[in-house]
């Protein structure tokens, strides 16, 4: 005879599913937490734990109705192998047993069907809730935040763990309750049948406790082995693919290899361990359900024969021994399930709490006509507390002129990008627009204020058109045209097979670099800002692109203050002002010929960069 | 248990009743032994599928040229290797632990079930299509929506990736709440998707329940009417109604199937994907060279085009570097400078000409051969986790310690290196995210020294330092470096002002060949480049 397993509505059987367990911090406080999402839809769950708790009585109850029909079966049997007269089986009783039995398991199903309709309402769009709530928070977040983690972080918690979240409340949550509701219930109807029995099956449970914690305590310890190795087989793999070309240049895949089987191996030890031992754990209780299930036949039988018990209830009480076990080994695999969820919720409310960004003022200034004048005073700023980057900076641009922003890479350029735009906040002193403090400007108005063309070329999934609109909203088509010829695209776009309605690819990639470039050119033509800020990007283009780009950009700076970063010698030189940064300190600032004069760090970069020096060769 | 019944309890023979329960026992107890066994087989099995599979696929991507890493990308390629194998082995495992038994479970019911009393099995012959129309009916039309949910997924995880890097460019141009909007559609799309798809599925255990239940309520009634009739007895009901269970209930488990085999089928997809690709890129049979490579290269009229590519990368190319001389090559991006350097090893096959090493063409050599003799610094500095030590000496894998500290300190990396807390023990953390990237640029061109090769391939190495160390780096450099051959690509033409010959690219052409001075004379886009970086007076 096979242990029957699991019976009822789990289906969240299988060692396949058993996680090894992450342990959130604070459970109560994260659950809380939880919870409050689930209250705009309060009554709903209400009405599944009221359907749940129904159908799994219904399912509960038949078994002994069932029991009942077989009773009276046996008993007609009985009395008419007796030679009693007139007996036999009562079919008219049996069929009303029959009938209230179809019409208990109808009700349980349709209840089990509407709990679950309602459940993934409830726990789809609370999840739905969660991410929208997570997305706006997103955009609320300075980019300090976007700093100090990995995308692929970020990303995770907004579909990994908000989907481990939906799954738990779809299933879980509902399994939950009918593991307990089923033990209690079951418990309740073997005692009504015969305390005797019910506490000959008790014995076997802690038996079922013994084996549990027996083999989850090996089986972690495997489980914990397992994901060290699989993180470290992850981490070589993530490096031997991405680093492919050196691995090849060098002649190392035969190295590569012998260290991925090295690992692979251990990966498969401590793998089939941990599922072999959590793969016992439900033979094991079979076993132990077995021995219950033999030891009630047993003295049932003997109940029976003594006439104690009817043969129906002896029927039904092993089916109530049966799912007896059941719902213990279901709620551990759930407290487990739900301690991850917990866990991956503790990871999104983390998000949550970040910090924001200050708010926009109550009463922004609304710059009607901006001029384009831009003044720095006495600002202060550093990206950490600890390590001063910027102190007592100060300039001044005057509508329509060009800064340019030399100095090595890395050498922080893009910090005074990221302060005019306002993606960080200062830590003293103030940035001016027309005279106006940029912090009593929204942020929306301040950046619609700049064009921006950066080296990085953000295009996103869409047509070209879509893309280039992205600098307006509402821009017609004309506007659109308008700004692609200006930028020198429209050429290059009406080449395309699609023209306009080309779509670029995920990457991108079915652009050349330049062609981006000139898209993103495009783009700030249509924004039509009073002010620029312009990275020159050389390295990325050929010459012919290159060419057209530059003349592209200096239409575009044209009658538009402009911050620069510079790489061309012609845009130095022709500069109102030159900024030379280095370790992100703007130290020295001046016109070519000053700053030449000087004989500083300025003559020196230009000397090494542009002139010559030093030379590999010869 | 029917026994029991039908002799032990009408009997009333205790004695028969505890032998029986005896043999129970004993069966109970093989069965779990049995299942014992089964699952430290499926264990094995299925945890071995998963190594198989891994190191298959592993080996296969070592196999691939440069074209067929790009084709698919690293990532996706790590993902294939990780998370898409780990799938398929946990399926393969449920498979074999309760998918495999659920067939053997229902024959086994079904066999058991007629033994008993055939006529009552009409029962089951009536019940079957209607469960299987029922598990039909739901996966013709769960397959597709699950589909689609992937599809959706994909699309909300698109969004927020291109939300992710182009954060900048979003709240530059002041578009945070466009692209809430576009969020939030596709979170609405994917949550309807979501809830019908759970709906569906919800739906799928209590009918199949209630389709279990009603059949038990059926073989009662026929069954009360068999024993009434005196063709069976109650403790074989008793018993049916177990089997007829046992049948159903392993229905169940088929229909569990749904939801495991599509994603797992997707993953074998991907895996396959990966091992169906022959590399192009193969060692010949009999090589017609074998090291040391001495360090003579020739490009013999060569055109190189990527595959699918319109235009040719590197079209007619033909020149000849022989040890000692530096050949330098400049043009903007996508010119098909590091292509051009990219065939030296053999990364890629031309399609025309040939590339040649000591006078033997590329694809005559094993590219083990080939590559031992050439020192690599790639464009982008890849460092591997592990020592600094161990970073270096994947140049030369028995490299002495003082070998070692020569290389690092010709390469300018001994000073950060002795500051070091462990030194040359210092851990590199994954990526090399914890020295900088003028450091880990450094610390590849010291690999590379390590190696002492005929042939040096420096792709844009020295735009990442600052000027200082760049002129010392150079320095040192040259002695080093006299007897091999050199190839740089540059950006800067004051980087190989000095070369002994200069190739400039452009779109793939050779535009112009020859000293700086002759280029300068001779060459229009040479002429361009200089004058957009050099100031005037440094022309002549």
């Amino acid at each position: 005879m096979s242990a029957r397993r699991g019976h009822g509505h789990g289906h969240g059987m299988g060692p396949a599913m058993a996680r090894a367990g992450e342990k959130p911090r604070d459970f109560r406080g994260t659950l809380r937490r939880l919870l409050r999402y689930l209250r705009p839809r309060l009554w709903q769950i209400g009405m599944v734990f009221l359907l749940t708790v129904l159908s799994t009585l219904f399912s509960i109850v038949s078994p002994r109705i069932m029991g009942k029909a077989t009773t009276v079966l046996f008993d007609g049997l009985l009395a008419r192998n007796a030679g009693i007269p007139g007996a036999g089986i009562d079919f008219a009783q049996i069929a009303r047993i029959l009938a209230l039995l179809g019409f208990l398991y109808l009700i349980s199903a349709g209840f089990g069907v509407l709990q679950q309709y309602v459940m993934a309402g409830i726990s789809q769009r609370t999840v739905y809730d969660l991410r929208n709530r997570v997305n706006e928070k997103l955009a609320r977040l300075p980019l300090s935040f976007y700093d100090r983690h990995t995308h692929g972080e970020i990303l995770s918690r907004v579909t990994n763990d908000i989907d481990t979240i939906a799954t738990t409340l779809q299933q879980s949550l509902t399994q939950l309750i009918t593991a307990i509701v089923t033990l209690v219930g079951v418990v309740v109807m073997m005692l009504a049948i015969s305390p005797v029995l019910t506490l000959v099956t008790l014995v076997s449970l802690p038996l079922s406790a013994i084996v549990t914690v027996g083999v989850a305590r090996r089986s972690q310890r495997y489980f914990r082995a397992l994901q060290a190795a699989l993180g470290e087989l992850n981490g070589h793999v993530e490096e031997t693919f991405t680093g492919h070309q050196v691995v090849k240049a060098f002649g190392q895949e035969a190295e590569a290899v012998a260290e991925f089987d090295r690992i692979n191996h251990r990966l498969y030890e401590a793998g089939w361990k941990a599922q072999f031992v959590s793969g016992i754990i439900m033979p094991l209780m079979g076993l132990v359900n077995n021995i219950g299930y033999v030891i009630v036949a047993v003295v049932g039988g003997i109940f029976v024969t003594r006439r104690a018990v009817e043969i129906g209830d002896i029927q039904a009480f092993i089916q109530y021994a049966r799912q007896f076990s059941q719902p213990i080994t279901q709620t551990a695999n759930i407290a487990n399930i739900i301690q991850s969820t917990i866990a991956a919720a503790e990871r999104v409310f983390e998000l949550l709490d970040e910090e924001e960004a200050v708010p926009d003022p109550a009463d922004p200034v609304r710059l009607e006509r901006p001029r384009g004048e831009i003044r720095f005073e006495d600002v202060r700023f550093s990206y950490k507390p600890d390590k001063p980057l910027i102190e007592g900076l100060s300039l001044a641009a005057r509508p329509g002129q060009v800064i340019a922003v030399v100095g090595p890479t890395g050498a922080g350029k893009t910090t005074l990008v990221n302060l005019l735009m306002r993606f960080y906040e200062l830590d003293g002193g103030r940035i001016t627009v027309d005279g106006v403090d940029i912090r009593r400007l929204r942020r929306g108005e301040l950046r619609s204020l700049f064009g921006m063309v950066l080296q990085d070329t953000w295009l996103f999934h869409g047509t070209i058109r879509e893309n280039i609109a992205y600098g307006r909203e509402g821009a017609t088509e004309e506007e659109i045209v308008e700004a692609a010829r200006l930028a020198h695209a429209d050429g290059f776009i009406r080449a395309l097979p699609d023209g306009y309605d080309t779509v670029l690819n995920e990457e991108a990639s079915n652009l050349s670099q330049g062609q981006k470039q000139l898209l993103t050119i495009a783009r700030a033509f249509l924004a039509d800002p009073a002010m620029l800020i312009l990275d020159e990007a050389t390295s990325s283009v050929d010459t012919r692109t290159e060419l057209q780009i530059q003349q592209a950009m200096q239409s575009l700076m044209k009658g538009r203050t402009s911050f620069v970063i510079a790489h061309r010698l012609s845009t130095i030189r022709d500069a109102d002002l030159i900024l030379v940064m280095d370790h992100g300190r703007i130290v020295e600032q001046g016109t070519h010929e000053e700053l030449l004069a000087a004989g500083g760090h300025y003559a020196d970069l230009y000397y090494s960069q542009f002139a010559g020096g030093q030379s590999l060769a010869g | 248990m029917a026994d029991i019944v039908d002799v032990g309890i009408v009997s009333g023979d205790t004695g028969y009743i505890l032998r029986v329960g005896a043999l129970m026992l004993l069966v109970a107890l093989g069965g779990t032994a049995v299942a014992v066994l089964a699952s430290y087989f499926s264990s094995r099995v299925s945890m071995g599928l998963g190594r198989d599979l891994r190191k298959a696929v592993f080996s296969r991507v070592q196999g691939f040229s440069l074209h067929e890493v790009d084709r698919f990308g690293a990532a996706t390629l790590i993902t294939r290797t990780t998370n898409d194998i780990t799938q398929v082995q946990n399926v393969v495992m449920v498979m074999l632990r309760m998918l495999l038994f659920a067939p053997m479970m229902a024959i086994g019911g079904v066999i058991m079930a007629l033994s008993k009393d055939p006529t009552l099995s009409l029962v089951i012959v009536f019940v079957l299509p209607v469960l299987g129309a029922t598990i039909g009916a739901v996966a013709a039309k769960a397959l597709p929506l699950f589909r689609a949910m992937q599809q959706k997924i994909d699309r909300l995880n698109r969004v927020v990736r291109e939300g992710l890097t182009g954060i900048r460019v979003i709240r530059a141009f002041n578009r945070v709440a466009y692209e809430q909007e576009r969020f939030v559609d596709a979170n609405r799309d994917l949550t309807e998707t979501a809830i019908t798809v759970n709906r569906l599925m919800g739906a799928l255990m209590p009918v199949m329940m209630l389709l279990m239940n009603l059949t038990a309520i059926a073989v009662v009634w026929f069954g009360g009417i068999r024993i009434d009739a005196g063709h069976m007895e109650v403790g074989d009901l008793m018993a049916f109604i177990q089997y007829v269970m046992h049948i159903m209930f392993s229905m169940m488990l088929l229909s569990m199937m749904f939801v495991l085999l599509p994603r797992a089928s997707a993953s074998a997809a991907r895996i396959n994907e990966v091992l169906d690709v022959v590399p192009a890129i193969a060692d010949p049979p009999e090589p017609r060279a074998s090291g040391p490579v001495r360090g003579e290269v020739e490009f013999r009229n060569v055109t190189f085009r990527y595959p699918g590519a319109e235009r040719p990368a590197l079209e007619s190319i033909s020149f000849r570097a022989r040890p000692g001389e530096v050949t330098a090559i400049i043009g903007g991006t996508g010119a098909g400078k590091t292509t051009l350097v990219n065939l030296i090893p053999r990364y890629y096959d031309v399609q025309e000409g040939a590339v040649l090493v000591d006078g033997v063409d590329v694809r005559e050599w094993r590219q083990a051969d080939l590559r031992a003799g050439i020192g690599y610094v790639p464009q982008r500095a890849m460092l591997f986790s592990g020592t600094i030590a161990e970073n270096i000496r994947f140049g030369k894998a028995d490299a002495t310690e003082e070998e070692i500290a020569r290389a690092a300190a010709i390469a300018q990396a001994d000073g950060f290196i002795a500051e070091m807390k462990d030194g040359y023990a210092s851990e590199i953390a994954q990526g090399g995210t914890n020295v900088s990237g003028g450091q880990k640029q450094r610390l590849t061109i010291a690999r590379a020294l390590v190696r002492r090769p005929a042939i040096y391939i420096f792709d844009d190495n020295f735009s990442a330092l600052d000027f200082r160390t760049d002129a010392r780096l150079r320095a040192a450099l040259k002695p080093e470096i006299a007897r091999s051959t050199v190839f740089i690509v540059a950006q800067r033409v004051s980087t190989v002002m000095d070369a002994d010959r200069i190739i400039v690219l452009d779109q793939g052409r050779v535009a112009g060949m020859g000293t700086h001075r002759e280029l300068l004379q001779s060459c229009e886009v040479y002429r361009e480049i200089v004058a957009s970086q050099l100031a005037e007076e440094e022309l002549a």
